[in-house]
């Protein structure tokens, strides 16, 4: 094969990467385009400039923490404050990155910290599904966060420069979307009766801390647990 | 708040929330760890979706919602159905949506 076919192949299977990434991410654009409209909505209300609304999307990336984020600077809560409250709500990416170590130990240093940037819950969720499948081409896996960062700054930005003149969505049940869209992820990552009984476990605990007012930490709280709960009764049961 | 302000609150965002996603990667990726571990990790994508999901179902708002007129309910359990028996992203997330738009219409 001359030089020239063979740059065809390369060019034909990295559209085939790029058009496989979409495919994966498509079900997750669903969440993202109204959740990033929302938030680059509320940025606008709470006083952020259009470049400070989409700073925050390229930088910080990470959905709920942003909205809270926003409107604690409108509440007028100290610089401080706000780092110190970004830095709970998102200490649980600490054991989604260490759920995903165990398959990269073949990746450089420059693509964990490149990868690492753009892990979000849901491209967690994917990512872990992919992996413990066996699927851990590289190309593909950084397809998909470029692709889902990308499309979270735009709608960030879309949302700041429509300000209120996006509807209400409560009336076409997008408010449902990301409830959804986890239903979807978490059904993929179960694999057999012992991740359901897990699953009931860690989200059980999860509403009881919430319910007793641990708000902030109920998902890391819920998850060690959960997880604890899940190798517990695995051990016991190869015993 | 000042734009500049906030621009540097973003900078402080920045750090606390990449530090907590790349650390464990850049300590843990290059070791082969003990199998408990390996095996305790295997369970945090389950628990940790689920912990996120649950209370978004069950107590929409922060506030515990066992109700009929808790629509999230109403809407979670089919579209858990449906995820479960189909594996089908879309098809779960349209439906969830569908039962959400209908009973507002229909009901509210």
């Amino acid at each position: 094969m001359d030089w020239r076919e063979m740059e065809k192949v390369i060019e034909r299977r990295q559209g085939a990467v790029w058009l496989e990434a979409a495919r994966q991410f498509a079900p997750l654009a669903m969440g993202y385009i109204p959740v990033g409209l929302a938030y680059g909505v509320l940025a606008q209300k709470c006083g952020l400039s259009a470049l400070n609304t989409v700073l925050m999307s390229v930088f910080v990336y990470a959905g709920s923490s942003q909205l809270i984020a926003v409107a604690m600077f409108a509440a007028g809560a100290s610089p401080m404050s706000v780092v110190a409250a970004t830095f709970i709500v998102n200490l649980r990416h600490l054991l989604m990155s260490a759920a995903l170590s165990p398959f990269m130990k073949q990746w450089r240093l420059t693509e964990l910290v490149a990868f690492s940037f753009e892990m979000t819950d849901e491209t967690f969720a994917v990512h872990s599904t992919r992996f413990s499948g066996g699927d851990t081409d590289k190309r593909l896996t950084f397809a998909i966060n470029l692709l889902a960062h990308s499309v979270w700054v735009m709608a960030s930005w879309a949302g700041a420069l429509a300000g209120s003149g996006i509807p209400a969505v409560e009336p076409l049940g997008m408010d449902f979307v990301l409830p959804a869209m986890f239903i979807a992820l978490l059904s993929m990552q179960a694999k057999n009766g012992l991740h359901w009984l897990v699953a009931g476990f860690s989200g059980l605990v999860s509403v009881a801390l919430l319910q007793a007012g641990f708000d902030q930490w109920s998902v890391i709280v819920a998850t060690v647990l959960g997880a604890t709960f899940g190798a517990g009764v695995q051990s016991w049961n190869n015993k | 708040m000042e734009q500049q302000v906030v621009f540097f609150v973003i900078m402080g965002m920045c750090l606390v929330t990449y530090i907590p996603r790349v650390a464990p990667m850049l300590v843990l990726a290059s070791r082969s760890m003990p199998e408990p571990v390996v095996r305790w990790l295997s369970f945090v994508p389950t628990a940790v979706l689920s912990a996120m999901l649950l209370p978004s179902i069950v107590a929409p708002g922060n506030q515990l919602a066992l109700t009929s007129d808790n629509l999230f309910l109403w809407a979670g359990v089919p579209a858990f159905v449906l995820a479960v028996t189909t594996r089908s992203f879309f098809g779960t997330i349209a439906l969830g949506m569908a039962i959400v738009a209908g009973a507002r219409y229909f009901f509210m």
